[in-house]
């Protein structure tokens, strides 16, 4: 594996505390209303759930919906901060999807640190629309450099 | 209607993906991961990759071929009108970089029912060129009112 390369930036940002109880720092991101089309272009899902409105609501939905794979993302995102975005850092992410989300609505992506083991550090993560609680339970694995 | 349990331990023929740079660049942006390592040749490597390098969850991207036909598979029998993705796991291994070929094998893990529900739990596991894993995923499927 060639990796082992330094990402060093000149301004470090300070270092989070990683003690477990301590909350990781919040992911704020409000997906456009053409979002769920790019998302679905990048990732083959055409679900039409997820890309029209009118089939969405005369399956029942209230609209048209987020992927879940889309919000899985942003919990990934949100621990990956925790090593400046390097995609190396996130070794397993297990989460569980309880609740439809919507474009056009902000998406709050909180954590706390549960355990930290040497450079081992789990973190569980929530994910939010409001009070709509769409991603729970979710558990992060990251190895930090 | 009882949940069919024939297809349980079933494995589906393996399904190869080329990883591309706009590719990944085009995922990148949908999910807004901004880290030029996603994006940008030179500054992946001097970052220590072989090139520029996929987000984590790009693995949604290379598995999907291999693990959709299992899902689909009228043997499996879901009825995806009344599909739910219930929950996900991913364990990473070595990074996926421009150029891997990957190679994603699915298999049928469990298919129970529980409180009228029934629970459909594939796996599925990832290798690059060199015979190295890149992630390993458990996607669990509920299917409403099966009882």
């Amino acid at each position: 594996m060639k990796t082992g390369g330094s990402s060093a930036s000149p301004a470090e940002p300070p270092r989070i505390d990683l003690k477990p109880g301590e909350s990781i720092p919040e992911l704020k991101v409000t997906p456009d209303r053409y979002l769920p089309h790019r998302y679905a272009g990048a990732s083959g899902d055409f679900n039409p759930i997820h890309i029209d409105k009118e089939f969405a609501t005369a399956v029942g939905l209230p609209s048209n919906i987020l992927h879940g794979l889309w919000m899985m993302a942003q919990v990934a995102r949100a621990n990956a901060q925790l090593a400046d975005g390097d995609p190396r850092a996130l070794k397993r992410l297990s989460i569980q999807f309880r609740g439809m989300g919507f474009p056009e609505q902000e998406l709050v992506v909180s954590g706390t640190i549960k355990r930290v083991d040497g450079d081992r550090v789990v973190v569980d993560t929530v994910a939010a629309q409001g009070d709509n609680q769409v991603i729970r339970n979710a558990e992060a694995e990251l190895e930090l450099p | 209607m009882p949940v069919k349990t024939d297809a349980i331990g079933k494995q589906w023929p393996a399904s190869t993906y080329e990883v591309g740079l706009e590719k990944i660049r085009e995922y990148a942006n949908a999910i807004g991961a901004s880290n030029p390592v996603h994006h940008d040749r030179e500054t992946a490597k001097s970052a220590g990759f072989r090139d520029v390098v996929a987000p984590p969850m790009f693995c949604v991207v290379y598995s999907s071929p291999a693990v959709g036909p299992a899902v689909l598979d009228p043997e499996v029998g879901i009825n995806l009108a009344t599909m739910l993705h219930g929950s996900q796991e991913f364990v990473w291994g070595e990074p996926v970089c421009v150029n891997d070929q990957i190679t994603t094998t699915a298999t049928c893990k469990e298919i129970y029912e529980k409180d009228g529900m029934g629970f459909y739990v594939f796996g599925s596991v990832s290798t690059n060129q060199d015979g190295a894993e890149v992630v390993r995923g458990t996607w669990t499927n509920i299917v409403r009112g099966v009882s």
